[in-house]
């Protein structure tokens, strides 16, 4: 059983949901990055997504585009982000996963990219521009090493496709709540709980929803439908402040933020 | 995947030689009774068309359905565009059973494109040189002065077919944009153009034009504010509106299915410079030769002489100031496979996958990547990929401006310097065929500028 497997299993117990933050990694550097994915797991979130930069990521509003070119711009390399990520996690109770593009992943060689996910004790990855007819061969790579290959649905997707890539996904399926970038929203499609619904009666696999989420109103509508939230793009604006802000004031901002989305959660159930 | 290339390698070059249809088969012209020749003319580029996209030849089993040029191309893009670009394929596969969208799109390139474009014996630029013949392939005389109009209006016709009242466009150069939003004026389209800023400052005479004609020109101000970003923002955009907006990508680059729809509405310039050489020549040329940005240009001229094995093929990249990294965006003579834009070849990439900074003082051809295509075609050895320096393309400008009296774009001057390299080392009997891909009218106050800096 893979860590975020057993994530699930035990908050499905407890009948529980999770609270999925994403981050960039090295923004503003990689020791802030350690110091926020352990202020947001002693918050209480259930499991952290650390997104890669990316010189081109076209599924990314200007939020996560910009802590991208912050984190670039100090010429971030992919080795020293899974070194730093490789100090937390094991220390760590909650799973990581990265979010990276297959271009990274393809440059770096498949099979090297899922080892050392595994080797530093990183439960997966979500690769945004892979869709599943292209994944066999990873999908293939990273089920030899117990690192899970978290599909994305969205609400174009086809429903017979849906189901097709629920088969293939391990560790959750990310719901993709709206057609579009990344960032935050206001207001999130009215047919969302209806679709999310859909696909719950069709796979048994955790379902996650990201992208808008942003608001304790959100988390309040959409938990109870889910098994967990993502939430990037409000997360990865108050990390911006880093740049001229000090970090203790940062992490704290960070902090209490997802605390009060928590709080939502479980007031809900 | 490297395995894969290994196996490709040896298919392609026994398939050249197997030749299923040659094309003149293909392009025998009717003479039907009662027919002005006009509609002979429309009739003959329909049948052309319709066989292009139908036939079971050789050249047409690539890509595969995957989108795959052997180990190249495919579709890495976010699921949220998977179906669209199914969709697209689907039509796009109807619109080539369909003898009226053959007609209606023939008729366009004929009356209202001004095709077929002449094949023009350059004969003082020959001299010049001393050696081969240069000819020009004139798709600089086209409406709106590329060959960019080939493509915009075949995909303001599919855009119609899906029923979607609103396109985007990423343009470089400013032609594409040009032409996608005069394509659209055309068919009564809204119209988004994405620009780099970098772009928009030396290529000004085509954003005028783009609004004059009623489409939006969104600066990008990201990255490297050029083509590359444009790209991106225009992805972007599609991300939050692929239900009702067509993205008209304007070259042989991008995911399944883009780098084969490209390439076949490109190809009626090599079909046309196939028949008009056996008229003009009375033989097929010797040497084909084209620039290569993303590679449409190229792809189009190229693949219809693919089958024909004696004919050689040059694809130039634009080689900048030197060959040291971002000094240039020739990426089939210098980069590596990986992944951009939503599919596989050749790219210029650092060890991490980032992109690298490129350099071109021509926008259309300043870009990282390259279509699937030519990389599947530079590792089967079918066409020579080389590259060509700014200074050079400059010198090639000027040459054919005061040989010839023709203001070729930046982007074919780069074709135009390695034909004329090419020619000086060749018989008399060699016949050279340049793709003179447009003209040169958007690039006059950007070569002054880059003149000045020189004179400083
Ligand atoms: C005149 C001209 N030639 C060539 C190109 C390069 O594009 P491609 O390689 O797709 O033909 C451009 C692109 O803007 C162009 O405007």
């Amino acid at each position: 059983m893979s860590k975020i497997d057993q994530l699930f299993s035990n908050l499905r117990r407890e009948k529980r949901k999770a609270l999925m933050p994403f981050v960039t990694a090295g923004d503003p550097d990689l020791a802030f990055t350690a110091d926020v994915l352990r202020e947001l797991v002693g918050r209480g979130c259930h499991l952290c997504e650390v997104g890669i930069p990316y010189s081109d990521p076209i599924a990314d509003g200007p939020v996560i585009q910009a802590s991208y070119t912050r984190a670039l711009a100090h010429k971030i390399k992919l080795a020293d982000i899974l070194e730093t990520l490789g100090g937390v996690a094991p220390k760590m109770e909650a799973p990581l996963v990265t979010m990276v593009s297959y271009a990274i992943v393809y440059r770096h060689g498949l099979e090297k990219y899922a080892d050392e996910v595994q080797q530093r004790g990183l439960a997966g990855l979500i690769v945004p521009d892979l869709p599943v007819e292209e994944s066999a061969q990873l999908a293939a790579i990273c089920r030899r090493s117990d690192v899970s290959l978290i599909q994305l649905v969205t609400p174009t997707t086809p429903r017979e496709r849906a189901v097709r890539i629920a088969e293939t996904s391990t560790g959750f399926l990310y719901y993709v709540s709206v057609a579009g970038i990344t960032g935050e929203r206001t207001q999130l499609p009215p047919e969302l709980v209806d679709n999310v619904g859909w696909l719950r009666t069709q796979t048994d696999l955790p379902i996650c929803i990201g992208f808008g989420i942003s608001k304790p109103e959100h988390v309040k509508l959409l938990a109870p439908v889910a098994d967990g939230l993502i939430v990037g793009s409000a997360i990865v604006r108050r990390i911006a402040a880093a740049a001229d802000e000090p970090r203790e004031k940062v992490l704290r901002d960070v902090g209490d933020y997802v605390a009060e989305l928590l709080a939502a959660m479980t007031n809900d159930e | 995947m490297i395995a894969f290339a290994a196996i490709s390698v040896q298919l392609p070059l026994f398939l050249y030689s197997l030749s299923v249809f040659s094309v003149s088969s293909v392009s025998s012209v009717v003479n039907l009774p009662g027919l002005d020749s006009h509609a002979i003319a429309v009739e003959n580029q329909r049948k052309e068309l319709y066989h292009l996209m139908t036939s079971a030849n050789a050249m047409t089993q690539v890509p595969d359905a995957a989108g795959r040029f052997g180990a190249f191309g495919g579709r890495y893009v976010p699921e949220t565009l998977v179906r669209a670009l199914d969709e697209l394929g689907s039509e796009y596969d109807k619109a080539c059973q369909d003898a009226a969208f053959q007609s209606e799109l023939a008729s366009l390139l004929k009356h209202y494109v001004g095709r077929p474009s002449p094949l023009y014996h350059a004969k003082r630029l020959s001299n010049e040189c001393g050696g081969a013949q240069i000819w020009l392939k004139r798709e600089d005389l086209n409406h709106t002065g590329s060959h960019k109009i080939n493509n915009t209006l075949g995909q303001g016709l599919l855009t119609l077919r899906m029923g979607k009242q609103r396109v985007i466009a990423e343009t470089g150069a400013g032609q594409h944009g040009v032409a996608t939003a005069t394509a659209c004026a055309h068919f009564g389209l809204e119209c988004v153009v994405y620009m780099g800023e970098e772009d928009i400052r030396r290529q000004a005479p085509n954003v005028f034009s783009m609004k004059l004609l009623g489409a939006e020109v969104r600066p990008v101000s990201s990255g490297s504010r050029t083509l590359r970003d444009a790209i991106n923002e225009a992805m972007r955009d599609w991300m939050a509106s692929v239900e009702t907006t067509h993205y008209i990508l304007g070259s042989v680059v991008g995911p399944h299915p883009f780098p084969r729809i490209v390439r076949d509405f490109q190809s009626v310039i090599g079909r046309e410079t196939i028949q008009q050489s056996r008229e003009q020549l009375g033989r097929l040329p010797d040497t084909i030769v084209a620039c290569v940005g993303g590679g449409s240009n190229a792809a189009g001229m190229f693949y219809p002489f693919i089958e024909h094995a004696n004919v050689a093929l040059v694809g130039v990249e634009a080689g900048g100031r030197s060959a040291k990294p971002g000094d240039h965006a020739a990426p089939l003579s210098h980069g590596r496979p990986g992944v951009l834009h939503g599919s596989y070849s050749y790219v210029m990439q650092d060890d991490d996958g980032q992109t690298c900074d490129v350099h071109s003082m021509s926008a259309g051809l300043d870009y990282p990547g390259v279509g699937p295509e030519h990389s599947y075609w530079k590792d089967t050895g079918r066409v020579t990929y080389t590259n060509c320096l700014d200074k050079e393309a400059l010198a090639a400008f000027d040459a054919l401006a005061k040989s010839e009296g023709i203001l070729a774009a930046l982007e074919s001057s780069h074709a135009v310097a390695k034909a004329m390299d090419l020619a000086r080392s060749k018989p008399n009997e060699h016949a050279i065929v340049v793709c003179l891909s447009g003209r040169g009218d958007k690039d006059a106050a950007e070569i002054a500028r880059l003149r000045s800096q020189h004179a400083e």
